[in-house]
């Protein structure tokens, strides 16, 4: 792909460094990133990825942007409350860089629009706010072979995988079943600290860049926990579990299934 | 020495908002009954029937219990435990 001068100068400190250089630049604007939510960790996902030059950003969210999501969710602003937060997203990624086209999707993920509306896309981000998605998702990509990069967050406790299908684990090897509704709060019950989605949609947005570009160990077979009153990092390891009901050696799952649990009671 | 636990921060609020804690060696499921003792409660939210709970992992110095000895996996003086649920915020 050829570079105009603005370009070039836009991506100088990517095409400077030997393992991005014009060719990896050219792949990063050949890529097409599929985001689960422009929340709080969406918001810096597509923020960066937008930086970064990204082709092609579908964003999948059907909700509206509040007052309440301001304290973290930086793709958004007091311009924009009360739009869908893909349309927000997508004026904000847009403004910061207009060499990226963003696809907002005003839609529900459920099993029967999933597989539509992934296929055109490379790269999986996750950074939903509930299980039944979570688990819709993980199944989603690992029945279309798709790379899928997880975040989650709650109070000061974030979390990270990468899950490259074929080679590794998958989310429901790390986590077998959704929690019953009730046992796990969320971040509307919980808190979330504001800053935290910026470490680790952060994180994400790199994985994403290490993927597309093909350097480096993404985290794959691993889960990265980050505390942020500590300020520790913690890696652990994340076997591939033979018994997986979905990557499995003789999977249950074979098919895509909705958890039909109401996300607000989650 | 003990065993060092670490506790995530939606279980904090069942240990006074301590995020390690400390326990004696044995195994898994045992360090688990004791720490309910000292926080009740503990025990409820990651096990039942003296299984650890499916949305809920526990790490022995980096390893998955359920690829060592599940809840009888052995811990002893300077282990670190750390409970791991899963969480879904975005």
């Amino acid at each position: 792909m050829d570079f105009n001068e603005e370009q070039l100068l836009r991506y100088s400190r990517h095409i400077i460094l030997p393992e991005v250089g014009g060719k990896g630049q050219s792949r990063i604007q050949k890529a097409r990133v599929f985001m689960v939510g422009a929340g709080g960790l969406g918001s810096p996902v597509g923020y960066y990825l937008s930086a970064a030059g990204i082709g092609t950003l579908g964003i999948v969210d059907n909700d509206r942007v509040e007052i309440s999501n301001l304290q973290r969710q930086i793709a958004h602003s007091m311009n924009t409350l009360g739009k869908y937060k893909g349309d927000s997203a997508k004026a904000t990624f847009e403004a910061l860089n207009p060499d990226v086209r963003v696809i907002p999707i005003k839609e529900r993920l459920s099993k029967d629009n999933i597989l539509d509306l992934i296929h055109d896309y490379d790269i999986v981000v996750d950074g939903s706010d509930n299980f039944p998605t979570r688990y819709l998702v993980n199944d989603a990509c690992v029945l279309t072979g798709k790379p899928l990069v997880s975040g989650a967050i709650l109070r000061f406790e974030g979390q990270v995988t990468t899950i490259v299908p074929g080679k590794g684990h998958c989310y429901r090897c790390l986590f077998e079943e959704p929690p019953p509704p009730g046992l796990v709060p969320s971040c509307q019950e919980a808190g979330v600290l504001g800053a935290l989605p910026g470490v680790i949609g952060g994180l994400q947005a790199l994985e994403v860049l290490k993927l597309v570009l093909g350097k480096g160990e993404p985290l794959a077979g691993k889960l990265l926990i980050f505390d942020a009153l500590k300020t520790t990092f913690r890696t652990v390891r994340v076997p591939r579990n033979p018994n997986c009901p979905v990557c499995g050696s003789n999977p249950t799952i074979t098919e895509l299934q909705d958890y039909s649990q109401d996300v607000c009671s989650l | 020495m003990a065993v060092t636990i670490r506790i995530p921060t939606p279980l904090q609020r069942v240990t006074q908002g301590k995020e390690v804690v400390e326990g004696t060696p044995g195994t898994v499921i045992n360090l688990v009954n004791e720490l309910d003792k000292a926080y009740p409660g503990l025990a409820e939210r990651i096990s039942e029937n003296g299984k650890i709970r499916r949305f809920v992992n526990i790490y022995v110095n980096e390893e998955d219990i359920r690829f060592l000895d599940a809840e009888n996996t052995g811990v002893k003086d300077g282990d670190e435990v750390s409970i791991v649920p899963a969480i879904a915020g975005g």
